[in-house]
């Protein structure tokens, strides 16, 4: 298994009272309560997170993308990854992002993940996302637009890193006269993509279709394994057998001496995560257009967004595993076994964690959990 | 499409709820008119078209419509989105019409009135917004908001996002044409009205020439809905004047 220290680089010393008031997080959220001293704090002992993960023996590191929001502030990922790509020595640096529907020229995504690629000699694993509902309001682009927009956004950044420039491309959204980006990716024919995704059918077949390695984020356990076994047939369907490293669980975990001294010391951080920087009303998640009309109806009678969760709900669904060291191999023994991924992105930091406790983490999830389960 | 009543032609254009049940101002209009209420294309119980992608679209399906019923002398009434839709189409070809009537129209963009987002907040706020008086509002949720209603509700949105998303329920490139409409036009616009505050039907009445602007009091965004003895007397009044 491969593993990967995933940050969110959340606003971490935001006012929880001041998100709970405004409702939510994002979009709405003011940004007078962003202090650029903090930011400037949050921002390289972040970086310093992730470089000490790549130290420790993990796999790789990886950032993403939002927008407007104090859930996390990373709007233009590239950045991150370009301060990472010189001192991450060993590992692979993965960016879930991009939001192909969000630019108005995917030209410069594939411009991006190439100087990227390039300066690590081909360390870099590139994200192609739609975004989350609510990056539709605050980047002005229209939500019945982001299917097609995703489509097209990807045939001309695959053609444009495999195809000789300059060539023109002609789609709906996207029509350019010159494609013929200097510089080509490092790796051939181009860097590795995943594509992170909340289980939608559509893009778990086209994830198998394509080969591209399959990410589920933020989900129990069990739903995690029945998307993978839906990858793992739609393969099948495609005419071969998906292996693991097709798969990636995005999840959290946090270690210390016992499950109790876990829980009590991760749960502000969890559950300020999950009820205050992710609470999104429904009209900002799924805008209309964003998922078809009939996916949205059964969201919204299932009641599924937006509940309140404590860290007991979340360690039981298996969201995130959180424990001692020997819970922390058991658990992920047995849901590697449920569920067969090959790659594991570990939030080692999460909502309101401080550095120490950060830090400490990823030493212990080096430590205790890595020489096990790495191959 | 819906139909009643005789007299000169009043074609009604629907906003973005919808225009799936025949309302008690249309009835009324209905005893002095010819009244015809098409319901747009990716609505209700309309088909969603691949060749709908903008409210221009709409402009030329009606024009076609008005030439395929053989309709002419039409006084075209639009509210919202369907007064998007009639600018839209007057600016185009005005040959079948006889006035215009814009009701709290969408299209136009005025920098620094009130536009609530109606995309980014929840259908009770929403229904708080487009009427002024609360007690009907509530009672508009109640009788709208059913499960039968459900999925008409979100298919309609959806329709809307991708007419209206961006830039927000206007057309730039509309507002320097309005020059060309030479038709008499009123602008009815409710006093309250949040989607659009009433600075919207000053600029349309700017914008249009000769145009005749009324304005409703203590009324919001669906004069029509909320105040239909102001709304229908000041339409009569109009095409009472202008009709040859």
């Amino acid at each position: 298994m491969k593993f990967f220290n995933f940050h969110l680089m959340p606003y971490a010393d935001v006012d929880l009272d001041a998100i709970k008031k405004n409702g939510t997080a994002w979009i709405s959220f003011s940004n007078s309560n962003f202090d650029p001293l903090k930011g400037a704090k949050l921002y390289n002992r972040y970086l310093d997170e992730l470089e000490y993960s790549d130290q420790l023996g993990f796999d790789g590191v990886v950032v993403n993308e939002h927008h407007q929001t104090a859930y996390g502030l990373m709007p233009v990922p590239a950045v991150l990854a370009g301060a990472l790509s010189r001192s991450v020595k060993k590992g692979k640096i993965g960016v879930l992002g991009r939001a192909l529907p969000l630019v108005n020229n995917p030209l410069t995504i594939a411009e991006e993940y190439a100087i990227l690629d390039t300066i690590t000699e081909g360390r870099l694993i590139a994200g192609f996302v739609r975004g989350i509902g609510a990056e539709y309001h605050s980047m002005g682009i229209n939500p019945a637009h982001s299917k097609d927009r995703f489509n097209e956004a990807h045939d001309l950044i695959i053609r444009a890193w495999t195809e000789p420039g300059p060539f023109e491309f002609v789609g709906k959204h996207y029509h350019f006269k010159y494609v013929n980006p200097w510089p080509l990716p490092y790796q051939k024919p181009h860097p590795p993509i995943w594509v992170p995704s909340q289980g939608s059918k559509d893009t778990i077949e086209w994830a198998a279709r394509m080969k591209y390695t399959y990410c589920q984020t933020l989900s129990p356990i069990k739903s995690v394994a029945k998307v993978f076994d839906g990858y793992r047939a739609a393969a099948e369907k495609f005419g071969y057998i998906a292996s693991p490293d097709q798969l990636a669980w995005s999840m959290s975990m946090f270690i210390a001496e016992t499950d109790e001294k876990a829980r009590e010391m991760a749960k502000p951080h969890i559950e300020a995560l999950v009820n205050q920087l992710l609470s999104i009303p429904i009209q900002m998640l799924l805008p209309p257009g964003y998922t078809s009309p009939e996916s949205l109806k059964k969201i919204a009678e299932s009641g599924v967004v937006g509940h309140h969760k404590t860290i007991d709900n979340l360690i039981e669904e298996g969201v995130v595993i959180i424990g001692s060291p020997e819970t922390a191999r058991e658990k992920l023994e047995e849901f590697s076994e449920l569920a067969g991924f090959g790659n594991i992105l570990v939030k080692t930091q999460f909502g309101t964690m401080l550095t120490e406790m950060a830090r400490e983490n990823i030493e212990a999830i080096a430590r205790e959990i890595l020489p096990k389960f790495q191959n | 499409m819906r139909r009643k009543g005789a007299g000169k032609t009043l074609v009604f254009l629907h906003g973005a709820g919808g225009g799936s049940s025949w309302l008690p101002f249309m009835e009324t209009l209905s005893h002095s008119y010819d009244v015809i209420v098409p319901e747009h294309p990716g609505y209700g119980a309309s088909s969603d078209p691949d060749w709908l992608e903008r409210v221009e679209d709409l402009a030329y399906f009606y024009l076609d419509f008005l030439k395929a019923f053989d309709l002419t002398d039409v006084h075209l009434m639009g509210l919202s989105l369907g007064g998007w839709i009639a600018a839209e189409l007057a600016i185009r070809d005005t040959s079948c019409l006889a006035s215009l009537i814009l009701v709290d129209a969408a299209g136009n963009f005025v920098e620094g009135a009130e536009s609530v987002d109606i995309f980014l907040i929840t259908p009770e706020e929403r229904f708080r917004a487009i009427y002024y008086d609360q007690g009907l509002a509530l009672s508009e949720m109640k009788r709208l908001m059913t499960p039968e209603n459900a999925d008409t509700a979100v298919k309609n949105n959806f329709t809307t996002a991708k007419l209206a998303w961006q830039p927000r329920a206007y057309n730039p490139s509309m507002l320097k044409w309005l020059k060309r409409i030479e038709l008499p036009t009123l602008v009815i616009w409710g006093a309250n009205d949040r989607a659009f505050g009433p600075e919207y039907a000053d600029s349309y009445q700017a914008l249009i020439p000769g145009a005749e602007k009324v304005i409703i009091p203590e009324c919001g965004h669906v004069p029509n809905v909320e105040k239909p003895e102001e709304f229908i007397a000041a339409v009569n009044d109009f095409i009472g004047r202008v009709a040859t």
